[in-house]
């Protein structure tokens, strides 16, 4: 093996074209590595992102097997089949309506996030128009700080809270032991920030969603109808 | 330096040992503190990222060595930071695509990695000035000890701080979690403590030559 302990740096003065060659050629073979590397995992990353998101509706909206997105657009939600390219860079805000086996609407997944105590808590609600009740929540992403905090995501006494709470007339917070009321929330002791932060989400997603859920069930009804009254 | 007279194969051992131990980034040149102590919260955290960082330095000398040549001086750092930077993010999409939930904890400890300053200060110290071959040595030897130093802290931190282990409950459910030691404090105290025992070994060893 040769040995070069010699410094490399020639005692001629580099061209200044040769200075922007080597930057440009460097930059080049990057920029393909980049690429090359970002094509072939994007479609594994999507993957990754579509089943995370698809265990969380499962997870919330119990007896759910399959879904599908709706977008609000124009005041109405309609099915997506495929997004559309975002205009002005903002993307569509989307939610879910689960169906049982037997094509039976279950309820609809809501996403929503709310500040918490550290960033931003992203949580989806399970969320069932028949009865006006949430019946699942599940935490996506926050930094709650770790073993106060994030006991929203970890404690299964304050996770039972969502198994069947009431929307109406609104969702409120109080302390542990004293939920009397079917829309009340059981704080965790020595979280009180985070847990209000989950109160606030659930309230802020479900009020955004309620109005039009209620609009495309009455007109979903009057569709079924319509179909019904045609059939006879 | 006179390593020059040594025989190929010594030199070889030595450049691979000396990141382990003798010169170790964390314990001793005290490099790389921000990944060292906020992603070393548990022990799988710092698994990853020692191993991101590992795997994008040895990639990073062994192409910083084999183009020193063809590098002009003036434009050194320019170059190691694109092959670095480039390093990084390959690093990134391979991890969103293979271990999502590791890469969703890392967050942006991961694109930090480019400005480690272990990696670039081993490009500009040995890998632009020595071969490919003690390059890859030398940046496989600070990996691995940088590797070394982050597990020694987030075993200690997620076992006093979550009573488990790489996500195994070690203590029953009677164990209260110390939960500063899971906190940024907790870097600090269990790096601190670290530092002082590896001190106080070579303090000792040197007054035990010094007797003798």
């Amino acid at each position: 093996m040769k040995d070069d302990l010699k410094n490399t740096a020639t005692p001629a003065e580099p061209s200044s074209s040769r200075l922007i060659a080597t930057l440009g050629i460097a930059g080049f073979f990057s920029g393909l590595l980049l690429v090359g590397a970002y094509l072939f995992t994007l479609p594994m990353i999507e993957a990754n992102k579509a089943k995370a998101l698809e265990e969380a509706i499962y997870k919330v909206l119990p007896g759910c097997t399959t879904f599908e997105t709706l977008v609000l657009r124009g005041g109405k939600l309609e099915t997506v089949k495929e997004l559309k390219a975002a205009s002005g860079g903002k993307p569509e805000k989307m939610i879910y309506a689960g169906h049982d086996d037997a094509g039976k609407l279950i309820g609809f997944a809501i996403p929503s996030d709310e500040p918490g105590f550290q960033d931003l808590i992203v949580g989806i609600i399970g969320y069932r128009p028949e009865t006006k009740t949430i019946v699942g929540f599940e935490v996506l992403d926050s930094k709650e700080t770790p073993g106060l905090g994030d006991k929203i995501i970890k404690d299964q006494a304050f996770r039972t809270n969502f198994q069947a709470l009431s929307v109406e007339p609104q969702i409120v917070a109080v302390k542990k032991g004293e939920k009397k009321n079917p829309n009340e929330v059981e704080a965790i002791t020595g979280a009180t920030i985070s847990s209000k932060a989950v109160v606030r989400l659930l309230n802020a997603g479900i009020g955004d969603w309620k109005g039009a859920i209620e609009e495309y069930l009455k007109n979903g009804e009057l569709k079924n109808q319509g179909i019904e009254e045609l059939g006879n | 330096m006179n390593q020059t007279t040594e025989p190929i194969t010594n030199r070889t051992v030595e450049e691979f040992m000396k990141g382990l131990w003798k010169e170790n980034p964390i314990f001793v040149m005290v490099l790389g503190m921000c990944p060292t102590l906020a992603v070393t919260n548990t022990a799988i955290n710092s698994l990853a990222m020692g191993v991101a960082t590992a795997v994008v330095l040895v990639l990073s000398s062994v192409l910083v060595s084999s183009m020193r040549k063809l590098i002009p001086d003036q434009v050194r750092i320019t170059s190691y930071i694109v092959i670095i930077a480039t390093m990084v993010t390959v690093i990134d999409f391979a991890l969103a695509a293979i271990v999502p939930k590791i890469h969703k904890e890392l967050g942006a400890f991961i694109a930090l990695i480019v400005v480690n300053c272990i990696i670039l200060g081993r490009q500009e110290a040995f890998a632009g000035k020595n071969n490919v071959w003690l390059s890859f040595m030398d940046a496989l030897g600070m990996g691995l000890g940088f590797l070394f130093a982050l597990m020694c802290i987030g075993m200690i931190r997620e076992i006093l701080g979550s009573g488990s282990l790489f996500g195994i409950s070690l203590f029953g459910s009677k164990f209260e979690p110390w939960v500063v030691m899971v906190l940024p404090p907790g870097g600090f105290f269990t790096l601190g403590f670290l530092l002082l025992f590896f001190n106080w070994r070579k303090q000792r060893k040197e007054r035990v030559k010094a007797s003798t």
